[in-house]
This record gives C-alpha cells, sequence and structure tokens, in this order.
C-alpha cells in the first residue's frame, strides 16, 4: 500500500461524505451519518493500512498535531502520537498539570489565541474540568479531538468500542450491552452509552448506587445493583476501571468486597449469551474489574480494542485534517513527493 | 424642591397604592397626596410610572477593601444606583474580610460619599474561619448591621450555636450561607439530570437543606433570630415554612436568578451561569416562586457577585461563582415573576423594600416605607418599558451575568436617594 493507493481507499469509503463538524468534542454532537463515516474509513485502516505492514504513509505531511494532555495518559496520547506519526503529520506533545492553564494566570480566550498562532491543524486536548475541549474548539481555528474531559465524554474510546462490537457481532441495534463499575466518574461510560443508544443498543448498568450518576436513566438505560442480575444473557460485557485514582475508596468499602459483586469471573461470564465477548478501556485492575481468567479467555476482546484504536485515530485525524477542499489539491503534492 | 407628580405610590408597609404626587424637599419627603401644588419645584411628571419606597438589597459584594479590580464601593454603589436600589448591604468577604472594626469603619467611610445608602455586615468568625467568634460586639459598635460568614459557611456546629448565643445577647442577626460543605463535595452545579449530562460534579439538595435545617434548630434551641440567605430549594421551604409555624425567629430570601434561571442555563458550560448555591431544576423554581407567593420568602436580595474575565472565563471547574444582579433585578422581577402573575406589584415592591427592611432592623430607620419628614428614597419603575440586557451598559465593573441578551420589560427609571435623583431616565447622574 502507497499514500496514492490509502487517498483512494479513503475517497471511496467517505463516498462523498464529510463530517459535519471541525471538531470531535463528543458523542453528542456527531450525528448517526457522521459516526458511520467515521467506521467506514476505521475499516480502511483496520483491514488494510494496518495489516499492510506499513509504518508510515505520509498523508499528512507537513500537518501538525498537538497533543495537548493536561492530566496523565500513556495509552491514549501514545494511540494519537503513533496515528499522526504513521500519517506523517508532525506530532507534539505537550504535557501539564491539569490546572495550569488557570494558574498561569488565562484565560481560555488567552489560551486559544496562542493555539491559533501556532496553525496547528488539530489539538488533541485531554483535561480533567468537564467541557474545556468544547470550550477551546469554539474559539480556535484547528480541529479539536477531545481525548477526555473530566468524568463527561471519551469520544475517541467510544468510537473504537462502537467499531469493535460491531466486527465481532455484525451490529451494535438490539444488542444487550452491560457496563459494570463506576459509571459515576466514567467519562468513558459517558461516552459509551451516547453511542450505543444512537445505534439502539440496550444498555443495562451495573453498579453500586454510589457510582451512578442522578438521573442517569434517562439516557434511556436500566440500572442494576446486582451484577448477576445485569450479565444474565448480554451479548456485551463491558468493565470499566474502578479509579482508584479518583478516590474510589469513598464510594466503596473495599476492592475486596467491591470486586466480590461486581468483578467479571468466568462464573459470571458463563451467565452471559454464550458468544458474549468481554470489553475494557484499560488498564485493567485483575482481579478487581476482570479476572484473569476472564482476560486470557478467547471472549476477551480487549487487546482488539487497542488496534482498533489506533485505526479509529488513524481515521479522525484523517478526516479532520484534510478539508474537504483541500483534499485533491494535498494528494496531487504529496504524490509529487 | 422635587414634585414627582401622578405615580402610582406603592408603599406596601403603609397598604398605599393610589394616584398619588411626591413632594421633596431638603433631602426629605414633606407631603403625599393626591394634588401637591408646588411651584418651582424640579418635577418629574410620573404618569404611568411606580413610585415606591427606595429598594434594598441585603446582599452584594462590594469587593472593596481587596478587589478592586471586581468592584469597588463606588462602582457597586453606581451599579445599585443604576437598577433603582437605593441601599445596599454588604457581605464581609472582601480582602482583608471584615472581621474587625477597621474594615468596617474603612467601608462605611467610603460609603458615605457612595451614590446610595451603603450599609455592610461583619464576620461571625475570625478570619471567617469558623473557629472562633470574631469582636461581635466592636464589630457591631463599629456600625455592621448583621453577622455572616457568607461563602465559608460555619462548619461547626457548636461555633454557630455559641455565635447564635452571643448574637442573641447583641441582639443581632446572623445571616447565613446555609451550606453542608461535606455535602456539598466540591460541586459545581445543580446535582441533577443536567450534571450528569455535562459530566459535571452536582451539589445536591440535601447539601442546602441539611444545613439550613442544623441552622434552624441551632436558632431555635437558643432562642435566637436567624436569616437563610439565597434560599434555592424546594426542601428549603419546607422547612422554613415548618419552623416558621412553630415559631422559631428565622426569615429568608432568595435571588433572581433564583425564580428566573434552572440549571439548564449552564449547558455549554456557561460560566456566567455558574453561582453557589448552583442554579436548581425546574421544580425548584417552581417551589422559589410558590415561597415567595406565600410569605415563607420575606426578602428578594440579589447575592451582586462582579468578578473580572480572568475569574470566569477558565474551565468551568476553575470558574468563580456568582453573578451580578443589582442592575439586572428589577426588569427580572417584574418579567417574571409580575408579569408571569406569580405575585402581585405590591408583593414584589414588599419583597425589594419592607421586607429586607424589617429583617435587618432598617425599617426603625425609616428604611423600607415613605414617612412624613423621613430621609426621600425612591424608586421610580416604569413597568411598560422595555430593554435588552446589554453588560456594556453596566456600572457594575462586573460584566458576569447569564442574562445578558435577554428581553425584560419592567425597568427602573429615576433612582432618588435622600432626595438626590442619582438615576435619570435608566443613566446614572
Amino acid at each position: 500500500m502507497n499514500v496514492e493507493d490509502l487517498h483512494k481507499r479513503l475517497t471511496s469509503a467517505m463516498a462523498g461524505r464529510y463530517l459535519s463538524s471541525k471538531d470531535v468534542t463528543g458523542i453528542d454532537p456527531l450525528s448517526r451519518t457522521d459516526i458511520e463515516l467515521i467506521m467506514d474509513c476505521t475499516r480502511v485502516f483496520k483491514l488494510e493500512f494496518i495489516p499492510s505492514g506499513e509504518k508510515k504513509l505520509p498523508l499528512l505531511q507537513g500537518r501538525s498535531i498537538i497533543n495537548f494532555f493536561f492530566e496523565p495518559s500513556t495509552r491514549t496520547r501514545t494511540s494519537f502520537e503513533l496515528a499522526g506519526k504513521a500519517l506523517g503529520a508532525d506530532t507534539i506533545n505537550i504535557s501539564a498539570d491539569s490546572s495550569s492553564m488557570n494558574k498561569k494566570n488565562e484565560t481560555l480566550n488567552d489560551t486559544a489565541r496562542t493555539l491559533n498562532a501556532m496553525h496547528a491543524d488539530c489539538i488533541t486536548l485531554r483535561h480533567s474540568s468537564a467541557g474545556t475541549p468544547m470550550m477551546i474548539a469554539r474559539m480556535i481555528k484547528a480541529a479539536v479531538i477531545n481525548a477526555g474531559d473530566g468524568m463527561h465524554e471519551h469520544p475517541t474510546q467510544a468510537l473504537l468500542d462502537l467499531y469493535t462490537i460491531i466486527e465481532k457481532r455484525g451490529r451494535a441495534e438490539g444488542l444487550d450491552v452491560v457496563i459494570v463499575g463506576d459509571i459515576l466518574h466514567s467519562r468513558v461510560a459517558g461516552s459509551l452509552i451516547r453511542i450505543l443508544r444512537k445505534f439502539n443498543a440496550n444498555i443495562r448498568l451495573a453498579a453500586p448506587p454510589t457510582m451512578l450518576p442522578a438521573y442517569v436513566e434517562r439516557f434511556g438505560v436500566k440500572t442494576y445493583h446486582d451484577f448477576d442480575e445485569a450479565i444474565a444473557g448480554a451479548d456485551v460485557v463491558y468493565a470499566l476501571r474502578v479509579q482508584l485514582e479518583r478516590s474510589a475508596a469513598a464510594f466503596i468499602p473495599t476492592l475486596r468486597e467491591y470486586s466480590k459483586r461486581f468483578c467479571v469471573n468466568m462464573a459470571r461470564l458463563r451467565q452471559a449469551a454464550e458468544d458474549a465477548i468481554v470489553m475494557h478501556p484499560g488498564p485493567i485492575n485483575r482481579e478487581v474489574d476482570l479476572s484473569s481468567e476472564v482476560m486470557e479467555s478467547r471472549q476477551s476482546v480487549v487487546e482488539e480494542q487497542v488496534t482498533n484504536g489506533l485505526a479509529v485515530r488513524l481515521a479522525l485525524l484523517s478526516l479532520l485534517i484534510r478539508p474537504r477542499e483541500d483534499l485533491a489539491k494535498q494528494t496531487r503534492l504529496t504524490g509529487r513527493g | 424642591m422635587l414634585l414627582i407628580s401622578n405615580s402610582r405610590v406603592i408603599d406596601p408597609k403603609n397598604r398605599v397604592d393610589d394616584r398619588l404626587s411626591i413632594l421633596v424637599d431638603k433631602g426629605r419627603i414633606v407631603k403625599i397626596s393626591k394634588r401637591i401644588k408646588a411651584d418651582g419645584a424640579e418635577r418629574i411628571n410620573a404618569n404611568g410610572l411606580i413610585a415606591c419606597p427606595g429598594l434594598i438589597d441585603m446582599h452584594v459584594h462590594m469587593r472593596e477593601p481587596g478587589r478592586e479590580d471586581k468592584e469597588t464601593i463606588d462602582t457597586c454603589s453606581r451599579a445599585a444606583a443604576h437598577g433603582g436600589f437605593c441601599t445596599i448591604v454588604g457581605m464581609p468577604n472582601t480582602s482583608p474580610v471584615a472581621d474587625n472594626q477597621t474594615v468596617i469603619s474603612h467601608v462605611l467611610a467610603r460609603g458615605k460619599n457612595a451614590l446610595v445608602n451603603v450599609h455592610c455586615t461583619g464576620c461571625i468568625t475570625k478570619q471567617s474561619l469558623g473557629q472562633e467568634l470574631a469582636e461581635l460586639a466592636d464589630l457591631k459598635g463599629a456600625g455592621a448591621i448583621a453577622f455572616s460568614d457568607d461563602g465559608r459557611p460555619v462548619r461547626n456546629p457548636l461555633t454557630m450555636r455559641r455565635a447564635l448565643e452571643y448574637c442573641k445577647m447583641l441582639e443581632m442577626l446572623i445571616i447565613s450561607h446555609s451550606e453542608d460543605l461535606e455535602l456539598a463535595d466540591n460541586g459545581v452545579m445543580h446535582e441533577g439530570w443536567v450534571s450528569t449530562m455535562l459530566g459535571l460534579r452536582g451539589k445536591p439538595e440535601v447539601a442546602e437543606t441539611v444545613a439550613i435545617s442544623r441552622d434552624i434548630l441551632l436558632a431555635e434551641s437558643v432562642g435566637a433570630r436567624i436569616h437563610i440567605t439565597h434560599v434555592s430549594c424546594k426542601n428549603s421551604l419546607n422547612l422554613i415554612s415548618a419552623a416558621k409555624k412553630r415559631g422559631v425567629k428565622v426569615t429568608a430570601d432568595t435571588c433572581p436568578h433564583y425564580f428566573s434561571l434552572t440549571d439548564e442555563a449552564v449547558i455549554g458550560y456557561n460560566q456566567n451561569a455558574k453561582v453557589n448555591p448552583p442554579l436548581r431544576s425546574a421544580e425548584h423554581v417552581a417551589a422559589i416562586k410558590r415561597g415567595l407567593a406565600s410569605g415563607v420568602i420575606d426578602a428578594i436580595a440579589t447575592d451582586h457577585a462582579p468578578h473580572t474575565a480572568l475569574d470566569k472565563f477558565v474551565e468551568f471547574d476553575n470558574a468563580e461563582s456568582g453573578m451580578v444582579g443589582l442592575e439586572t433585578a428589577v426588569p427580572l422581577v417584574m418579567t417574571n415573576l409580575v408579569a408571569a402573575r406569580v405575585i402581585n406589584l405590591r408583593r414584589a415592591i414588599e419583597l425589594l423594600t419592607i421586607g429586607p427592611a424589617r429583617i435587618l432592623g432598617l425599617d426603625k430607620l425609616g428604611y423600607g416605607s415613605f414617612s412624613i419628614g423621613a430621609p426621600a428614597d425612591i424608586t421610580i419603575i416604569d413597568p411598560n418599558k422595555e430593554g435588552v440586557v446589554n453588560p456594556e451598559e453596566f456600572e457594575s465593573k462586573g460584566r458576569n451575568t447569564p442574562f445578558a441578551g435577554m428581553e425584560l420589560r419592567g425597568w427602573p427609571v429615576y433612582t432618588i436617594v435622600k432626595g438626590e435623583v442619582v438615576m435619570r431616565d435608566g443613566r446614572v447622574v
């Protein structure tokens, strides 16, 4: 595969469609059509680019991506960085303490002005304060991808999860998906619930009441405190990380007691549908979120999720950084090189 | 001499609601009657306008001393005059806080030259830390008219109990910002469906009601008075109503934003809608309106809280709480309460005049009603004037309002303080 091939395959996958927004700040602002477009482009990267063994196709040569991480991250940041580099873009990582935007006596306006002046093409932004990527996106020219904001959304995770579910089960519609764990603090759940509702999956949330947000049923989900009841017959079992770093300790007595009631182990998994898949956004607390046995079982698709994460981010960068009018021109340029 | 002719004079305390003229001379009201002849007097033709006792805002943050970048006593007074208020009462959370006579004396001295009447409150505890009582008797002596640790509620119930006992001796009022900080758990908005949607930490209703229960029970047990400020929740009203029925000396106020906006105003991470207590959901807003109508709530205060752009236009979690209120209160009351038929005009004016005056004991000094010979503090409202809220026209240094762009009907057109016209036709003189 070369750049020309990739461009052709992407163009054919896009079939004349474009994202309705310059940003991906959450699942909420994306239409179903947007998500289907992202899925179709992801498929090109997953099935053709990644297996081709090519590590670099300079589709985005000369473009720049800033990964702004105001909260610790290894997986998501690495995934974005790999995706950017694989497409030939210059990627810059900035990690900072979460509140330093504020501590520097800057308003968000000032930050946005600085980002605009850098003329980056895309900013991926992770921030501990919900809403910050949306606020920044409104004020800057570059595309903004929300790489996780507080307890709100983590849209690229949900996109890769949807891709994985469709890849494994053919569809999301009508599937029974059980999400177990700390729903309250989980932006992964925030985005996953939204995307699965858009695709008409049936969602069951299993958690102690201290880990469920207020009025969460209004998303159109069912809540359970008894995980054994929730998992019965489920097609997808999605375990969240108990976020010790977000002081989960105040919400449950002990991890030991939590794991007894909510850990996905083989005995519980047997109550799910026979071909149920087990998912987790990582990093996994073994024997708390998932038992080792479940992790190693053929039903676990956790590693596939990581690969799909790369594919989704490759697709998003190609879709967001290449505005429609530039598409043809840019291919000619890169083709010449 | 100043003659306000043919206005609809509403004076709730004296049960007056009639077409009357008011004559002012040497800063005092000299006559109120049907027809007044006053040759040579300056004349305000108030036909079609409402003249009422000067409005009182019992809860403002003047920011001086310490945060003059946000507001000064001068700009706050101008904002008050612009908004139709003749009297403002400053909260003590300045920098330094008003836990000593010096700050009180400073504020009152600066207030003497201000456009409107400036009063202030002192801290309940030293540095508002909630541990040791401030020198309450001395603060009273210096001119504080009530005590509050607004914004930093007294955490320790024993400290609160002692403060109430001590204030009972002094015949002084404690104004309580009732919030249980443990239950509030650093929430940044109302806990509900909207906070869940936005992924923001919520403050539940119970963080307010647990604190109000505590404060009512403490006041009841020592027989002291207590005032609960900026009430925002349904169950808070139930608690206050029940306490009043059994004879507890409790009063309460709410703010225009609690009957004008719901937590949906935060959608889009609008920092201007971040306030403490937070904007609540629709059922609470409906309850606040019922409380205003039923008499459970005794006053409307603004909790005027000016901030700079740097305090506000940062990440939602890091944005300061509070909104300016002095220059939007009257049209919000007129539009959302009077025109919406939640309460009548007489009741609305009561909540802004004699209501707060009685709570603070200012009625004994003639505030909140008209009487012959008393200083002429008069607010004139045009009930039909329409306007759009434009923060650029504010006299306050704060531009932080969630009401910008809102079309409202019923604006103040004259503010007269001690016989001086300080605001005319919507412009501060």
